[in-house]
């Protein structure tokens, strides 16, 4: 068990400490650092899903005034390693994708850059593609493990025979789209090489991440790679890994050395190159006696990846752990289709997955007829399942009755479609959440003493509007039993100890973590009071709990939905979710990622959905007038608030992470809300007026 | 993108004859689609003409009743204006229903008039579109369809038409005032805009060179009880899959004069002629409005994703009358 920090400036709720600095706008995002003299690059296409390059003509784009380079794959810089080909680009003919960038122009200005890329003329030897998943397809397959390392598939007793001898059964399949990120803040690079030193000022949720993979990729040493990102504008999973707009620009500064370059993808363009989420088929299976004890889980996930790279999301990762079953079986299978690589997305597998076993256990209440927070804590489980670890605090059963409490789930109307106000039909639903906590070794901290009398705690972190700046200031002000003041911290540059990427949900866990070690260290060395300069480095420390526990947040959402009865148009004007996540650092901030996290769970229920063309190989609706997310309006009374507590076995702070629980399970309890306001099941995200018109 | 000039009209005369005398000169107003699609490849303008400065800003009563609307009129100003407000309750509320509050001030009476269809492969040049590349091919027959038309469409296109604000105006029997080379016209709103047929690049009846500079709202006490629903995926900021804009007077439960029209249904605004026939002299009531409705829907037909907007037209015809005729009973 590590030794818990006392909490002082943890648990209270300072201001964003980049605050100020962002409304005043001068918090320079990546594409906003000064450098001088710029050129711009504009990516190429391809505008087919499979094909070879015959011929590229660049004469026009090379002969306008102002473009400084052309380059193809015919001339494009040789790439190292071909390990990753997501970022293997013009090095070859082939074309996998439609959007794939084929060639770039490098010119004086950004608009010149893009006419430029517009006069590039590409013949294509097409060859059919397949973008299509389906769950008959014949050429599905089983990865070796889903993301990050799971087993992909799982199979405990005999759910054959329990779902054969079961009173009562649930067999459904849910499926949710093709969804995309869509950070506020388009991916961005600055790109400098300049005597075999490499800067980049990216947007990026993590700096040695990006280091790591381009090293390689371009084949220097890792020590002349730096990379500089002190603030993000959202990520949401898609600047988790480097993408091929990375490579593109620093191929384009290699070819143009000691000139900065600058890239900024459009909206349109991010719906090919920065990954996405999957489409998910999932079947559900559920066998329970008449009182809702469950006999056994069964989730099958049909889901897709690139021909380049496999990806394979973690769809039905969390229903091992969720409910007690002695019968149990999750398995993945994926089609490699000719599309875009997928990627990370708010909370990959927990999210979708997550949706599809909370509507079926909501099946499952009404075909029990017993009340789905009642059929939940029937199935409870003392232990994880999976691993058959203690849990090291599971509150799943508190976060539901607190919910309840707060939400008046008592007064809910078991009865579907039978309440009515000015014309709109009402109903309420829930449905559990669940997150891991996850945590990535190696991230290190330093801590120093003098400037000002302040000491300066120095890590290699990213935020990405999450609040990473005042949260580990105040984890360091605690582990050095300072006031928050004294704290000087620096995040965001790979000149700083290394950290692991903002993702998972891990950031708080590995890097504050790594801060306390490296405060305890300090202490340990250099005493109460430390001569000006001293200064300790240290790494996160081995967690011998994470082997005996099984460590995971959890959570309940509760929504109230209503829909137009001659419209079928959808509103969500209440959600509640209860959280039970570890200690809580900063609660104003937590506040904002909970709720935040609801709104993508909102959104993803209502309206996300990349539509694929089939006939084209792309999504057809790529910008935000086509691709809908909530908007404000669509947001109505979101509250979010958590159970006081500490998780003693993760981490010195008591934290589990929180950056993605929130958007768990709120489709679900959405959907659910949505049957019981009028008595149709929609499997099929996302809840379009049209699927409750009559 | 392609590079452009840019001046700022004079005056509206020869702001005309200077777009009219260049066949790739267009006018600009706000630029909240022009400009959009010019990034995109939509439209490559080699001259933009200005004519935001020309004194087109002004709503002015007419001598005869009624209201004129300059070209020029922000949407945000004509939607809070105080007589559009009481005399034409459903011109305010369109307007409202229509994109951001950010657009909202900066877009034209005009430009609203002439923003395209948001049909996204209209907006996309890697695939084939008979609105933009004349004889190039129809990519959403057979595709993604669910903003489509169901009314009026032909096998050349099958986009809608976006505006909130038209299908508003085209209930309130508005007209369009043009200034040509040849000096000006009218036109009214229902004769404005075109449906595809076989010349899907066309959208209105103005010819190159032509500018509008208002729109002109008739007398029509009826108006004065009248509302706009929008029906949309989401609950702002989205185009509407069905909008109903309608006028209703009603004496001793029968209806006296109704105007109706559609939008997210067709090429454009879809002025309702054949549910306003069978509901003059009807009762008002739900019956006879749903008899309207789908009088008026007999002939769509759907596309592969858009069957569902029948029944929402429906639906949402009969709510916005069955409204209507609640408030005439105040």
């Amino acid at each position: 068990m590590t030794e818990l920090l006392q909490p002082r400036a943890i648990g209270t709720s300072p201001a964003r400490l980049d605050g100020p600095a962002k409304v005043a706008g001068t918090a320079p995002y990546a594409f906003d650092h000064p450098v001088a003299s710029p050129l711009y690059v504009y990516p190429v296409q391809a505008a087919v899903a499979r094909a070879h390059v015959t011929g590229i003509d660049t004469a026009a784009a090379e002969a306008l005034a102002g473009v400084v380079k052309v380059i193809t794959h015919q001339n494009a810089p040789r790439l190292a390693s071909d390990e990753n080909k997501e970022l293997w680009i013009l090095q070859s003919d082939e074309i996998h994708f439609r959007g794939q960038i084929i060639a770039a122009s490098v010119a004086d200005t950004p608009e010149i850059a893009r006419q430029a890329a517009d006069l590039v003329r590409v013949r294509y030897a097409e060859q059919a593609h397949d973008v299509e998943l389906r769950a008959d397809r014949e050429d599905l397959f089983a990865p070796e493990h889903v993301n990050p390392t799971y087993p992909a598939a799982t199979d405990d007793g005999d759910v054959d025979a329990a779902l054969a001898a079961a009173e009562v059964t649930v067999d459904e399949t849910y499926t949710t789209p093709t969804e995309h990120n869509n950070p506020m803040e388009p991916h961005a690079t600055i790109a400098i090489w300049e005597n075999g030193e490499l800067t980049l000022y990216d947007s990026t949720q993590g700096v040695h991440t990006v280091r790591d993979s381009l090293a390689p990729l371009f084949g220097v040493d890792a020590a002349h790679v730096h990379v500089v990102a002190p603030y993000v504008g959202g990520g949401f999973g898609s600047k988790g890994t480097t993408h091929a707009h990375n490579a593109l620009a620093v191929l384009a500064a290699q070819a143009v050395p000691g000139r900065p370059v600058k890239l900024a993808l459009t909206r349109q363009q991010m719906f090919s190159l920065v990954g996405y989420r999957t489409p998910t088929i999932q079947r559900v299976r559920l066998a329970a006696d008449r009182q809702g004890r469950l006999t056994a889980i069964v989730h099958e996930v049909v889901e897709q990846t690139s021909r380049i790279k496999e990806f394979a999301e973690q769809t039905a990762v969390a229903t091992r752990i969720m409910y007690a079953a002695p019968n149990r079986r999750t398995a993945h299978r994926l089609a490699a289709l000719d599309v875009p690589v997928p990627s990370w997305m708010r909370a990959p597998g927990e999210a979708p997955g997550m949706y599809a076993l909370e509507a079926a256990m909501d099946e499952l209440a009404a075909g029990c007829g017993i009340d789905p927070i009642e059929l939940r804590v029937r199935n409870e489980p003392d232990i994880d399942p999976e691993s058959g670890r203690p849990w090291s605090g599971r509150n799943l059963v508190g976060c539901l009755r607190e919910g309840a409490r707060r939400f008046g789930w008592e007064r809910r109307d078991p009865r579907p479609g039978t309440r009515r106000r000015d014309g709109w039909l009402v109903g309420v639903g829930v449905a559990s959440s669940t997150y891991p906590a996850f945590s990535i070794p190696g991230s290190r901290a330093s801590v120093r003493y003098g400037q000002d009398q302040r000491y300066v705690v120095r890590i290699g972190a990213a935020d990405i509007g999450t609040g990473t700046w005042t949260a580990l200031s105040q984890i360091a002000a605690d582990a050095l039993g300072c006031p928050l003041e004294a704290i000087h911290l620096e995040i965001g540059d790979t000149a700083l100890p290394t950290a692991s990427v903002e993702g998972g949900s891990s950031g708080i866990n590995c890097w504050g973590s790594a801060i306390v070690a490296a405060a305890r260290a300090f202490r340990a060395r250099h005493g109460a009071d430390p001569a000006d300069g001293a200064e300790i480095e240290a790494g996160m420390p081995e967690n011998p709990d994470a082997e005996q526990f099984a460590i995971h947040s959890f959570g309940a959402q509760f929504a109230e939905v209503h829909v137009h009865a001659d419209t079928g148009e959808i509103r969500v004007p209440r959600m509640l979710g209860v959280f039970s996540a570890g200690r809580i650092v900063n609660p104003r901030l937590a506040r904002s990622q909970f709720i935040g996290g609801m709104t993508m769970g909102l959104s993803m229920a209502l309206h996300e959905h990349s539509v694929v063309d089939p006939r084209f190989g792309h999504v057809v609706n790529h910008d935000l007038a086509g691709y809908h997310i909530a908007a404000n309006a669509d947001v109505g009374d979101l509250d979010a608030v958590w159970l006081d507590e500490s998780d003693p076995h993760g981490n010195p702070m008591g934290t589990r992470g929180i950056g993605e629980i929130g958007i768990v399970g709120a489709a679900a309890a959405i959907a659910n809300a949505a049957y019981n306001a009028t008595g149709i099941r929609v499997r099929d995200l996302p809840l379009t007026p049209d699927k409750f018109l009559a | 993108m392609s590079p452009f000039e840019y001046e700022r009209a004079a005056d509206a005369a020869s702001a005309v004859a200077r777009v009219a005398g260049r066949p790739g000169a267009a006018f600009l107003g706000a630029g909240t689609n022009l400009v959009d699609h010019m990034k995109l490849g939509v439209a490559s303008p080699d001259l933009l003409v200005d004519v935001t400065r020309l004194p087109f800003d002004k709503i002015e009563p007419l001598p005869q009743g009624g209201v004129r609307i300059g070209a020029g009129v922000r949407n945000s100003d004509l939607a809070a204006d105080p007589t559009v407000r009481r005399d034409y309750p459903v011109l305010a509320q369109a307007l409202l229903a229509g994109a951001s509050g950010q657009l909202r001030n900066l877009a034209t009476t005009a430009g609203n008039l002439l923003q395209r269809t948001r049909c996204v492969y209209f907006q996309d040049v890697t695939t084939p579109c008979n609105k933009r590349a004349s004889g190039s091919g129809c990519s959403a027959i057979g595709g993604y369809t669910r903003d489509h038309a169901i009314l009026g469409a032909s096998e050349h296109c099958v986009a809608t038409h976006p505006s909130d604000m038209a299908v508003a105006l085209a209930a309130l029997d508005a007209t369009v005032i043009v200034l040509g080379v040849t000096g000006a016209r009218r036109v009214a709103l229902v004769d404005f805009y075109r449906l595809p047929g076989d010349a899907p690049q066309r959208d209105t009846a103005l010819a190159h060179g032509d500018l509008i500079t208002a729109v002109e709202l008739p007398a029509l006490p009826l108006a004065g009880n009248s509302a706009y629903r929008k029906v949309r995926d989401r609950a702002s900021y989205a185009f509407a899959l069905v909008s109903v804009a309608a006028a209703l007077s009603v004496e001793s439960g029968v209806v006296r004069e109704a105007r109706m029209a559609l939008g997210g249904v067709a090429h454009k605004p879809w002025r309702a002629h054949r549910a306003e026939a069978a509901l003059r002299g009807a009762p008002a009531s739900e019956e006879s409005f749903r008899r309207a409705a789908e009088a008026e829907l007999a002939d769509a037909r759907p596309l592969r994703d858009n069957a569902f907007k029948v029944s929402m037209a429906r639906n949402t015809m009969v709510a916005v009358l069955r409204d209507l005729a609640r408030e005439e009973r105040r």
